[in-house]
């Protein structure tokens, strides 16, 4: 449904079976997280700590 | 800085509240006059008379023609803000002129630009085509909400509650349970949330107007467009089913849950509803029962919320909260909206 497909998508996966977030960068740099504060610190301080 | 983002589109009213007839509400803190005139137009204005500031809303003002006449001293302006006439005298100030306001009459909402005008591209407005389409059948409302906008934001992020909150109505175990996935459009601003549940309990909502019963796959897919409008694609079908590679769903019935969530004032918000179906097509014991129970699950946000805000609102400044993973919308959301008040 309606997907986002622009090139600065960044995406959050919960983790199956996990209390784990992945967190994917529109750069497709990738960590995971337990907290999603911290998480989205992370992801929208791309290119900070994003070389992947 | 104030927490509601400038020179944005926000749906002031639905088409159908307009007439040929004065109507005002207060959008980001912004009194506004509405009326249609003859031609069918909506126009929007301040509703406050450039003479005392008398609301040109309130009774003895009145609308002549396409003309609104002020109820204190009888300023007359036109469909375009224009003072046609003073009281005694035949010289018109060249400032007598009320500011219009850009609207656009669409997807049965009416929408209003708030802030700076030169800056209104009505091309920007998010679209809800189901709300007009013969293929759907639409029930909609509004309530309005004592808390401020933001909490409705968090509210309609994070569908988890709907299994505390709306359990009978909504909610079954299965929504606090099934993990979602996020993303953010960057470029278009858009937060996306997905829970795909594959085996579910049918919730009286939708037992009652698909028929189904017994477990179902439930889907639900939210497009949140900051800062006013809200879709949520909900997918319900027969457990195992799922939509064919061309698109084609036929097993599925689909309904689209559509918010327009409207700052009033920094504490208080316009919620719009709309459900708007796939199936039953103008059954009217469907669209009852639909209408009825959605607006109980809306007023039992509405009750919720309002509780929140006196909460909020009276805590001294720096009380902590806590975000875990079914937060994750809500705060890809929060983002959004700081960057759209930073940026106004
Ligand atoms: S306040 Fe409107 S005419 Fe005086
Ligand atoms: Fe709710
Ligand atoms: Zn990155």
């Amino acid at each position: 449904m309606t997907a986002p497909s622009g090139d600065r998508v960044v995406r959050v996966h919960w983790v199956q079976g996990t209390d784990r977030l992945r967190a994917v960068c529109h750069c497709s740099a990738e960590r995971e997280f337990e907290d999603p504060v911290e998480m989205w610190e992370w992801l929208l301080g791309h290119p900070v700590g994003h070389a992947s | 800085m104030t927490s509601i983002p400038r020179d944005q589109w926000y749906v002031a009213a639905y088409g159908a509240e307009i007439g040929h007839d004065l109507f005002t509400r207060t959008v980001c803190g912004e009194s506004i006059l509405f009326w249609r005139t003859r031609d069918g137009a909506v126009t929007a204005v301040p509703d406050r008379c450039v003479h005392r500031r008398f609301p040109l809303s309130q009774a003895p003002s009145r609308l002549v023609d396409d003309q609104v006449v002020c109820g204190y001293h009888g300023f007359t302006y036109d469909a375009g803000g224009r003072c046609v006439a003073v009281p005694g005298q035949s010289r018109i100030p060249r400032t007598a002129r009320l500011l219009p306001y850009p609207v656009v009459e669409q997807d049965s909402f009416v929408w209003v630009f708030i802030g700076d005008r030169a800056k209104a591209e009505a091309s920007r407005i998010p679209r809800a085509p189901w709300l007009v389409s013969p293929d759907h059948t639409t029930v909609a409302g509004m309530e309005p909400l004592r808390a401020r906008y933001s909490l409705l934001v968090d509210n309609l992020l994070d569908l988890s509650h709907e299994t505390y909150l709306h359990g009978g109505y909504i909610g079954t175990p299965e929504v606090a349970a099934t993990p979602i996935t996020t993303a953010v459009d960057e470029q278009a601003g858009i937060v996306h949330v997905s829970r795909h549940i594959d085996d579910a309990e049918c919730p009286p909502f939708y037992a009652k107007s698909t028929g189904l019963r017994g477990r179902i796959a439930r889907w639900q897919d939210i497009e949140y467009t900051p800062p006013c409008l809200y879709l949520l694609h909900s997918r319900i079908a027969p457990v195992g089913s799922v939509p064919g590679p061309d698109g084609a769903d036929p097993d599925a019935f689909h309904v689209e849950v559509v918010y327009a969530i409207t700052p009033e004032t920094e504490h208080s918000t316009h919620d719009f509803w709309c459900v708007a179906r796939d199936f039953a097509l103008g059954d009217e014991e469907v669209s009852t029962f639909l209408a009825e129970s959605n607006r109980t699950v809306v007023l039992q946000d509405v009750e919720a919320l309002n509780v929140l805000e006196q909460v909020i609102a009276t805590e001294p400044a720096g009380c902590q909260e806590l975000s875990i993973n079914i937060d994750t919308g809500g705060l890809a959301a929060r983002r959004l909206l700081q960057r759209l008040c930073a940026a106004s």
